[in-house]
């Protein structure tokens, strides 16, 4: 099983980093969102695997699956959510004067007002 | 009366508080104000410094200490001494006359309350400095004096000179005061503690230590930055754009002395070593001399005086480097003496300046006739300056000279020191005569800007005081300083100071007559300068310390621009692949990964089907992600399918609320992307070559094997946690059983409290973003058709339904799976179903609910769950629990931790529903009915 799971972390990521380098944004937002699922998985799997013992105190439970990981995931999985939105929006915000959503130019600003309406 | 362990904190306090807001409010209305405000703070802080001083004259320093960050070593440690007590007399009375001589330098144009309020912050920075009896509370006190000396210098901060001055004083002694700071922490690891008075107990053993040479050398570094100690004297002259009432506290009496302090404070710990008397003695000789000399040479009065006090500072360090009793007393009169006729010159050239409108000497010759009664009084600072018998500089240098003269026994080395002393006395007479000479004989004045007056009789009266303190302590210093002086100087060297006496006739001395060829020198060498060389037509060398430091500036800069314009270019996807490129090298150059691609001996998890499949399924989504990754709805899709297998990973690996949050985030989540979308542009053609395709996969291939070969190694060994700490305590002292929520919580509730301020920041980042971006959608009516009849309905029915239950969850999450973080979620599921059926405006959902206000309440529940902490004398977000028993529905499980739950919760509502909100308005629905 541990395997498995290695050999998730390691595609979610590789696809992950192939799309954040593509050239438009839309892709790089959906790098960072693959990431962002190998990297908790990364985290919760730090904690080593263990089934059917979740960290729920109760009596006669000897072992339990390690819930530190789980606990930093846990807010990394509602930030993931918010980062993911700002830098859709932030693609957003930027691609609205040009007309193509070049990622690239997120660096360098036109300078120019933008067009709304 | 105040109790004594108050006094010098409230002396501090005084005008790091009362002084800087009285100041900046008094200065509102009228500049007397603010100047009176704060004279009468500083005389109260000087009088309980005062009030002190009898105590510390009999023998019994005054001390306080409040612990502060125990774990660092850091107390709020005060103690007065003998030091001390000079140094806060010279700070405050000096202040003082500076505080009333300013009122009437500064013009109208001059905004009093910030000149008094920084002017102030100063103060109290410098008192804090010589009081500390704790090495980190002085470097946070030194941190200040160079922050403030930095907006003192550049109060004209119109005038291009004075922000350069000021940029300068603040980068050469910050650097000098982060050597300092590493030089203390290897002191205080040295030594096992970070107060002064008990590291002094254990000198020999911070001596003897292999780190010592190490600490001094870093230390000096802070004590000769600040002292404008050659060679980074050149922001000394540069800081003298500043208001001469800055100059006349901070570059005589004060900051440049607390490096003075600092070498003096610190003597009986690292003092006394060859390597100290070799480098602090050469370092104040060298000033010395190149000061005097230099200061002959300057044509603006105050160039004059800067380059003249950073010889003078360097008299003092030659003498607090050498090894001997008397040169430590002859030390601490100096900075008395200095300080002194130093500020009295500063006050009298201002006052010239401020009369006839310029600093250059070759214009303002004659002035005597024009303005006696200022002449005078710079005329008795300048021989006082000189070393003039009967004035108190004459007393304090005769020792210097003895001193000195002591060396020729030594030596070479010695005898040459003997020698330079001469000569850099010998310039100090020269630059006191020309001071006189220029200022206030040689001929008539040359085209002045103003026509040369007296000043007002109150701008007068500061440097009538201190010109009387220099004639009284010359004439009697017995009766007037020798007492403190005495003091100090046994702080500095310790109690066994041999039997001396100060006094103005010691018989025909050696150096009586030393200080005869010096004036002898001194005069001759002025007239020959003037006559044979003609003075005013000398340019000075376009070679300075200056040059090098501004030079020295724009390479680093243009290094760091070329820097960084290597790694970051604009494009985003070079920095990234330059960066992953950094993590193949990290991992695969790890030990770790060599070894770890081996299976571990920790025993394997058997495979089941399930696992087999879901394995699959995430395999074709990941890759369908990256082969339709332009088909946005279809990519999409994909990414939600991995995200419902990670989650059904969580819940088979023991982690239910794992699986919990990121099933309602993937919902979540699709919604917002999808309304973003419809607004993001369509990509063009992507440009990129087969060639850049292969580096990223090939990059992307290497960095995913790495990592999953990392995880690998790592799951398959056994390994050590700190989890059982949370597992134990979780109940009995956390009161919970979902040992997760907990965690979130109580144990780690700060780092969940920074975490929904992320949170909150991010949602503010994305109104920010779209602020005003609204524009019609390209063809995307369907969108504005109704939502079907039945989703409509489906939805209303919903609401409710999801808010019991997240209320349910919410309840349950202390002890079983679910909290504030899912709870918020599921709310904003149902809020967001609302939105779609209905529209953002379709006035179910109002659009001005004030989303960011639920937001901030969450943080402010949460932040005050933290604080309640303190009112019951706990640390900050300590958590208490209760189970009291409610009829009906029996033992209610109870924690302050479910408050803070509460909190998140919001901030989760309220971000999610303030981007939701933001990207509606965006689509431009706000205008729909």
């Amino acid at each position: 099983m541990e395997i498995l799971v290695a050999g998730a972390i390691g595609l979610l990521t590789a696809c992950g980093i192939y799309l954040v380098l593509r050239g438009s944004s839309f892709p790089v937002v959906l790098g960072l969102m693959l990431l962002s699922y190998s990297v908790n998985l990364f985290i919760v799997a730090m904690g080593r695997l263990t089934v059917g013992r979740p960290p729920i105190v109760a009596a006669g439970a000897a072992t339990y699956a390690d819930p530190l990981p789980q606990a930093l995931v846990l807010t990394a999985i509602v930030i993931g959510l918010a980062t993911t939105v700002f830098t859709i929006v932030l693609a957003l915000a930027v691609s609205v004067p040009p007309r193509d959503e070049a990622a690239d130019r997120v660096a360098r600003p036109q300078g120019d007002e933008p067009s709304l309406r | 009366m105040i109790a004594p362990s108050l006094a010098l904190p409230l002396a501090i306090a005084l005008p790091l508080i009362a002084g800087t807001t009285l100041a900046a409010v008094a200065g509102r209305s009228s500049g007397r104000a603010a100047a009176g405000a704060l004279a009468v703070v500083t005389a109260a802080a000087l009088g309980i410094v005062l009030a002190s001083a009898p105590a510390v004259l009999a023998g019994q320093p005054v001390s306080t200490t409040w612990p502060w960050i125990p774990g660092i070593g850091l107390a709020f440690s005060l103690r007065l001494d003998g030091l001390a007590l000079l140094f806060s007399v010279l700070i405050l009375g000096i202040g003082l006359l500076v505080i009333l001589y300013a009122r009437y330098y500064l013009g109208p144009a001059d905004p009093p309350g910030k000149f008094y309020a920084r002017l102030a912050l100063f103060m109290a920075a410098m008192l804090g400095i010589v009081l500390s009896d704790n090495l980190l509370l002085l470097a946070v006190f030194w941190e200040i004096t160079s922050l403030a000396s930095f907006l003192l210098i550049g109060y004209w901060q119109h005038r291009a000179d004075a922000r350069e001055g000021a940029r300068m004083a603040l980068a050469v002694t910050g650097v000098g005061g982060l050597a300092m700071l590493a030089g203390f922490l290897l002191i205080g690891e040295t030594a096992g503690s970070y107060e002064i008075s008990a590291i002094v107990g254990i000198a020999d053993q911070v001596r003897d230590d292999p780190r010592y040479p190490a600490a001094l050398i870093l230390i000096l570094l802070g004590a000769f930055t600040k002292s404008a100690q050659f060679p980074f004297h050149f922001w000394l002259p540069a800081a003298m754009a500043a208001p001469t009432p800055v100059s006349a506290y901070l570059h005589s009496a004060t900051l440049v002395k607390a490096g003075i302090f600092l070498i003096a404070r610190l003597y009986p710990i690292l003092g006394g070593t060859p390597l100290f008397t070799y480098v602090v003695t050469t370092v104040g000789l060298v000033t010395f001399v190149f000061g005097a000399y230099v200061a002959v040479f300057k044509h603006d009065l105050k160039g004059l005086l800067a380059y003249s006090t950073m010889s003078h500072l360097g008299l003092i360090t030659f003498l607090l480097g050498l090894d001997s009793p008397l040169s430590n007393v002859a030390a601490v009169f100096h900075i008395g003496n200095h300080a002194t006729f130093k500020a009295s010159l500063f006050m009298a050239a201002g006052i010239i300046e401020h009369e006839v409108g310029t600093r250059d000497m070759r214009r303002m010759n004659g002035l005597w006739k024009y303005m006696p009664h200022t002449g005078t009084l710079a005329i008795v600072a300048a021989s006082a300056m000189a070393g003039v018998p009967l004035l108190n500089g004459f007393l304090s240098k005769e020792m210097f000279f003895a001193e000195a003269l002591a060396l020729r026994h030594l030596g070479f080395l010695g005898g040459l020191a003997s020698v330079t002393v001469a000569v850099g006395a010998a310039f100090s007479v020269a630059y006191s005569t020309r001071f006189v000479h220029d200022v206030f004989f040689n001929g008539e004045p040359r085209d002045l800007p103003r026509p040369p007056h007296e000043a007002p009789r109150f701008m007068k009266v500061p440097v009538e005081v201190l010109v009387t303190v220099c004639i009284a302590v010359g004439l009697l210093p017995g009766l007037t300083v020798g007492p403190l002086v005495d003091l100090a100087a046994r702080a500095v060297f310790g109690a066994d100071l041999p039997a001396y006496s100060v006094a103005l006739w010691h018989g025909f001395t050696l150096p009586l007559l030393l200080s005869a060829l010096a004036f002898a020198g001194g005069a001759l060498l002025y007239w020959a300068l003037q006559r044979q060389y003609n003075l005013h037509l000398h340019v000075p060398s376009r070679w300075s310390a200056r040059r090098i430091y501004l030079a020295f500036l724009a390479g680093l800069t243009s290094l760091g621009d070329r820097t960084s314009i290597g790694f970051a270019n604009g494009a985003l996807s070079r920095s990234l692949a330059l960066l992953f490129g950094v993590v193949v090298v990290l991992l695969v150059g790890s030990t770790q990964l060599t070894v770890g691609v081996h299976t571990g001996e920790r025993p394997l998890l058997p495979l089941t089907a399930l696992g087999v499949v879901a394995a699959l399924v995430l395999a074709v989504a990941a890759l369908g992600c990256v082969i339709w990754h332009r088909e946005r709805l279809v990519a999409l899709v994909f990414s939600g399918v991995v995200g419902l297998v990670v989650s059904i990973a969580f819940l088979y690996f023991s982690a239910p609320d794992l699986a919990i949050t990121q099933l309602v985030v993937e919902v979540v989540t699709t919604v917002l992307v999808l309304m973003a979308l419809a607004r993001l542009p369509r990509s063009g053609h992507e440009h990129s070559s087969p060639l850049r395709h292969s580096r990223d996969a090939i990059l992307a291939g290497l960095v995913g094997v790495s990592l999953g070969g990392l995880a690998l190694g790592v799951m398959t060994r056994p390994g050590t946690t700190i989890s059982w700490y949370f597992l134990e305590n979780s109940l009995p002292r956390g009161g919970g059983a979902n040992v997760v929520s907990v965690l979130l919580t109580d144990f780690r509730a700060y780092d969940t409290l920074g975490e929904i301020t992320v949170l909150a920041i991010t949602a503010l980042g994305v109104v920010a973003l779209l602020d005003g971006v609204r524009q019609p959608k390209p063809d995307a009516d369907h969108l504005r058709a109704p939502a079907p009849l039945l989703f409509a309905v489906a939805a209303r029915w919903l609401l409710p339904l999801a808010i019991v239950v997240s209320v349910y969850v919410f309840l349950r999450g202390h002890n079983e799976p679910g909290g504030g973080f899912v709870a918020g979620l599921i709310t904003a599921v149902a809020l967001l179903l609302r939105h779609i059926a209905h529209g953002v405006s379709g006035g179910t959902v109002p659009r001005r609910f004030g989303y960011t206000r639920i937001t901030a309440s969450g943080l402010l529940i949460a932040g005050a769950t933290g604080v309640a902490a303190w009112g019951l004398g706990k640390p900050f977000l300590t958590s208490v629990h209760a189970e009291p028993v409610v009829p009906l529905i029996g033992a209610l499980p109870l924690a302050s931790a479910t408050l803070f739950d509460l909190g998140i919760y919001l901030a989760v509502v309220g971000t999610t529903m303030r981007m939701l909100a933001s990207l509606a308005d965006a689509s431009g629905e706000a205008g729909e009915r």
